[in-house]
């Protein structure tokens, strides 16, 4: 199992309450679970990186436990109960410095839990309806949630008595009458204090909350149907936006203009992850297909079934390992097989040394096998 | 005078036989000489073509009879060739007996299909489980019985309330109701209280059925179709009698992948679990290339050998616009699939269903 997951550059939750790992480069997809006992209430719903190593996943289910999974294992190492799952199901899921952790469920509690103990270190509540809960990627102890008729809200950890800031609704329309609010997903925009949202009504907001103006900053609009999920391009002024019919969208966060649309996509969009480095995302949702499209070309680059209905999505910062070519596979394992001698054989050396190498003689591998795609695409 | 005015007449006949005569017989002459012939006469007759192209299209004619006749001659020389050819290579068969090459399969595009990754396959852990604990997995259990509230979009007008009637006889337990202009999402929780577990809606447009609504109760799925060709019972040639009481036995074919495992499952879930042979009917749900046709027969063994089969209606053919997970919600509901055309037709060769 443990060669299995190391492999793995994107990790998806499924309804099913099957945690799926997915190896690009060599066109595979790994379940992790025990087949035996397949449960509905394990449905995954929240996934997130335990360590910024990226060496442990946290799994969020439905009945409200949290397991650990491994990646040099393979396996699930810890379960925790983290809520109930009366409280409806985990919206959010977050590391806090390594050893704490934040989860949020639907009826918004926001809970920080610290060490082994059961008891909740704190607890806050951020309204009814929560559906979603964000980490500020910079700022660790900063989250932001919202959800329906519950505006954005952001909370400072260390202080979670009151939220740091508190958008407003929009004014109301030219009829005098109120609009409606549903907060659907949000993102912190790196290098600025501003959070982008997106809504159950189609519509693109950006928060500012350096500024006093409560209200969003730049309004947007997409479609016509409800927008489930969000992410922000590594470049930092495009959002992708995914909607309920699976219509995908680059919007441009400086003026809110659509860039262009990403096609392929059947069934409703759950997740919604660009990479960190990389110009590409990675999209999955209720049509049971992993797609991962460039940003660049807007082409789809590869499509993974993955048999169930897929609710989360995490993609491993480290390279997507996209050169994978079926002539190239067979010499791939091999070197992997040869690697992993060499390993075994270094392995009185200590642990932590042996990892970092590794890393670095799979990104050359990237380079190396981009390089001959190119020369390939050359060629054609 | 009337003599020779006759005369004259009969003489003008005579030479306008004497002109067409030619004419006729040149035209006989083409026929037996084929295309050849036909560029040598087109040389003939106008200098220019000279530089025509050896293959001589009839549409370049420009006298609309004679390009009429001309395509007539052209079309039997063409079939008359292949028939030869066909009654040569009969021969052949029939000369080399059992050592004759196998038949070719024709192509088509369904059996030129391109893989479908979802193919269900029944081994398959996973899916067996996903099916397992799905919305229709209390009907599959025998938990339910299906009860069906057939109803129609407003102000219904007589070939749609006459296909909502029909329905209703094929689908045990159905009951139509009129629609009073209520909205889906209120009769919805409705229906669930008074346990339907299916409400099936039939759209009429300019007073002909051509959608259909089907929405799995008390938790969704909700199936959008498009409905083409619906032949009500009258309307059926050599029809059987009216279909008795009897719950029917279903066939669903040709429904392979996991969209269409589902979509299949659906249909299932109509008709309750154990049919009564007695009734000898069967309603049929035939996909090809992503229609689904209907079909309702009672069939009788007329000996060990031979069946015979008589329609008893209605027909009609859907075919899947979308598939939404959970009750009818146009608006907010997520889609699990949704047709997009120009996108997803653009291989006529792949199938979703």
């Amino acid at each position: 199992m443990g060669d299995r997951s190391r492999l793995c550059s994107v990790w998806l939750g499924s309804e099913t309450g099957i945690l799926k790992g997915v190896s690009l480069s060599r066109k595979q997809a790994f379940n992790f679970c025990n087949s035996s006992h397949l449960t509905r209430d394990q449905e995954v719903r929240a996934l997130c990186w335990a360590d910024p190593a990226e060496s442990e996943l946290l799994v969020g289910s439905v009945d409200g436990t949290v397991k650990t999974f491994s990646i040099e294992k393979g396996a699930f190492t810890e379960t925790r109960r983290c809520g109930d799952s009366a409280e409806g199901c985990f919206t959010g899921l977050a590391a806090l410095n390594g050893s704490a952790l934040v989860t949020c469920v639907e009826c918004g509690t926001l809970r920080v839990w610290r060490g082994d103990s059961s008891e909740p270190a704190t607890e806050l509540n951020a309204g009814k309806n929560v559906c979603r809960m964000r980490q500020s990627p910079v700022h660790t102890h900063k989250v932001a949630t919202g959800g329906k008729e519950n505006g954005l809200k952001i909370w400072d950890l260390e202080r979670p008595e009151n939220p740091v800031f508190t958008a407003k609704n929009l004014r109301d329309d030219w009829l005098d009458l109120r609009q409606p609010h549903w907060v659907k997903d949000m993102a912190f925009i790196p290098n600025s204090d501003k959070v982008v949202t997106c809504t159950g009504y189609h519509q693109v907001h950006v928060f500012d909350p350096s500024s006093p103006q409560r209200r969003p900053v730049l309004k947007a609009e997409y479609g016509e149907y409800p927008l489930t999920a969000l992410s922000l391009a590594a470049a930092g002024n495009t959002v992708v936006v995914g909607n309920t019919h699976g219509h995908v969208a680059l919007l441009d966060l400086r003026k809110g203009l659509v860039r262009g649309c990403l096609k392929g996509l059947a069934g409703g969009v759950r997740a919604l992850q660009c990479h960190s480095s990389q110009p590409v995302v990675a999209s999955c949702g209720l049509d049971r297909f992993l797609r991962i499209h460039s940003l660049e070309d807007r082409k789809l680059q590869h499509k993974v079934y993955l048999k169930s209905r897929l609710n989360c999505l995490l993609l491993s910062s480290q390279g997507l390992e996209d050169g994978g070519e079926d002539t190239q596979g067979e010499g791939a394992t091999q070197e992997v097989k040869e690697e992993d001698e060499v390993w075994d054989t270094m392995e009185q050396v200590e642990e932590a040394v042996e990892r970092e190498p590794k890393r670095k003689t799979t990104e050359e591998e990237d380079q190396q096998k981009k390089s001959k795609k190119k020369r390939k695409k050359g060629q054609d | 005078m009337e003599f020779t005015e006759v005369h004259v007449n009969q003489d003008n006949k005579y030479k306008k036989r004497k002109n067409k005569k030619p004419e006729t017989k040149r035209v006989s002459q083409e026929d037996g000489g084929g295309v050849e012939k036909k560029e040598e006469q087109k040389t003939e007759k106008s200098e220019p073509s000279a530089a025509f192209p050896s293959t001589f299209s009839v549409s370049e004619i420009k006298n609309k009879q004679r390009r009429h006749l001309m395509f007539m001659k052209l079309k039997q020389e063409k079939r008359k060739q292949k028939m030869q050819l066909k009654k040569k290579k009969k021969k052949e068969r029939e000369a080399l007996g059992d050592k004759a090459p196998p038949k070719e399969v024709p192509k088509t595009i369904e059996n030129q299909r391109v893989y479908d990754e979802t193919t269900v396959d029944p081994e398959d852990e996973e899916v067996a489980f996903d099916e397992g604990t799905d919305e229709f997995s209390a009907y599959f259990n025998g938990l339910t019985n299906p009860k069906v509230l057939i109803t129609t979009s407003d102000r219904p007008r007589g070939r749609t309330v006459r296909f909502c009637e029909q329905l209703a006889k094929v689908i045990p337990n159905a009951h139509v109701y009129y629609r009073r202009g209520l909205a889906l999402k209120r009769i919805i929780p409705q229906c669930v209280a008074r346990n339907f577990t299916y409400l099936m809606v039939i759209n009429e447009d300019r007073k002909v059925p051509n959608g259909m609504v089907l929405c799995h109760l008390p938790d969704g799925p909700t199936a959008h179709f498009k409905v083409s060709s619906v032949r009500l019972r009258k309307e059926i040639k050599r029809r059987g009698k009216d279909p008795t009481e009897h719950c029917p036995e279903v066939i669903l074919n040709n429904f392979t992948t996991r969209l269409g495992h589902s979509i299949g499952r659906m249909f299932a879930a109509l008709f309750p679990q154990d049919p009564q042979f007695v009734g000898r009917q069967v309603a049929t749900f035939h996909n090809q290339r992503d229609f689904v046709f209907f079909r309702f027969h009672r069939y009788i063994f007329k000996n060990e050998k031979k069946v015979g089969i008589q329609e008893l209606g209605p027909r009609f053919t859907l075919k899947l616009r979308s598939l939404q997970k959970g009750t009818f919600d146009s608006k907010f509901g997520e889609y699990e699939w949704v047709l997009k055309r120009h996108e997803m037709d653009a291989c006529r060769r792949k199938f979703q269903l």
